[in-house]
């Protein structure tokens, strides 16, 4: 049995180096488990993904791409289970918001996350310190 | 000839298949020719929302696709067809006779499957088949991304790939 509260899945090592980067900055090993749909075909990374939800109290699954095998694994698992939120395009910032989450169900923890991470996406412009402007995304 | 590349890849749509190939090809257009999936609408909206706006998915049965096939090949937009499995291509081209090259893009382990490369295991009468296709003079490589040399279907099996 595990604790995790969500799932982190996407292509190569994106998700464990992803969730090892939580670890450093929150030191929370408890909150994600990483999936990777590295030489799985889609029954296989679906079956993956099914365990490790089974496995601990799983209320998110965050995802790399919108069109990637471990989305559409994803929105399988949904139809099994229509109150698993699923988070596409995840980056840093919206799983640093998911660990300190206080929201009260899964669906605004997630809400809150994404648009955390919407917002850490910026151009930083080029120029003198203090000359330059930070657009989000 | 508007489809670019006709793609074996057991997880249909997905990340290398929208991005990997789809910015190179500038792919406009996808068909994706599936039996269960043609006849599921609920499949059909599950890959629909993997693919960005500005490309169309279209989704056909073996029947289907052999009728509209040379519809997509004359289509002025860059297009790539893709079958979940080797039967699949396989039926597709014995209906046609209009498939001039298929690529091996990801046909993963399971059971009496033998690995060939890290992306392509094989059973032996998926061997058969693709031998088949070849010798009928489709010309069958792999290559699960552009940036990969292509592999001859006698590098890939002869297991001299990229394992």
């Amino acid at each position: 049995m595990s604790n995790a509260r969500a799932i982190v899945a996407g292509h190569g090592d994106f998700a464990a180096g992803v969730v090892s980067a939580v670890v450093q900055i929150t030191g929370r090993d408890d909150v994600f488990v990483a999936l990777s749909n590295r030489g799985l075909s889609a029954q296989d990374v679906e079956r993956v993904m099914r365990e490790a939800a089974a496995a601990g109290p799983v209320s998110v699954i965050f995802t790399d791409l919108p069109a990637g095998s471990c989305t559409m694994a994803a929105r399988r698992l949904q139809r099994e289970h229509p109150g698993l939120q699923l988070v596409t395009g995840v980056n840093l910032a919206a799983l640093l918001d998911f660990v300190f989450t206080d929201a009260p169900d899964a669906g605004v923890a997630a809400a809150e996350a994404v648009d955390k991470g919407r917002k850490a996406l910026a151009v930083a412009a080029g120029g003198a310190l203090g000359g330059g402007s930070a657009r989000g995304a | 000839m508007a489809l670019e590349l006709y793609r074996i890849d057991d997880r249909l749509i997905h990340g290398q298949v929208v991005v990997g190939w789809g910015q190179p090809l500038d792919l406009r257009f996808i068909v994706l020719v599936d039996e269960e999936v043609a006849a599921s609408d609920w499949e059909q909206e599950l890959y629909r929302m993997g693919v960005p706006p500005e490309m169309d998915v279209y989704f056909e049965s073996v029947e289907s696709a052999a009728v509209r096939l040379a519809a997509y090949q004359r289509d002025a937009r860059p297009g790539l067809l893709l079958t979940g499995d080797i039967d699949t291509m396989t039926r597709l081209v014995e209906a046609t006779g209009a498939i001039p090259a298929v690529n091996l893009g990801g046909i993963h382990h399971k059971s009496g499957r033998v690995q060939r490369l890290r992306y392509v295991f094989l059973a032996p009468a998926e061997e058969a088949a693709l031998r088949a296709l070849s010798a009928r003079g489709v010309v069958v490589t792999a290559q699960d991304v552009p940036a990969a040399r292509p592999l001859p279907l006698d590098e890939v099996l002869s297991g001299e790939g990229n394992r």
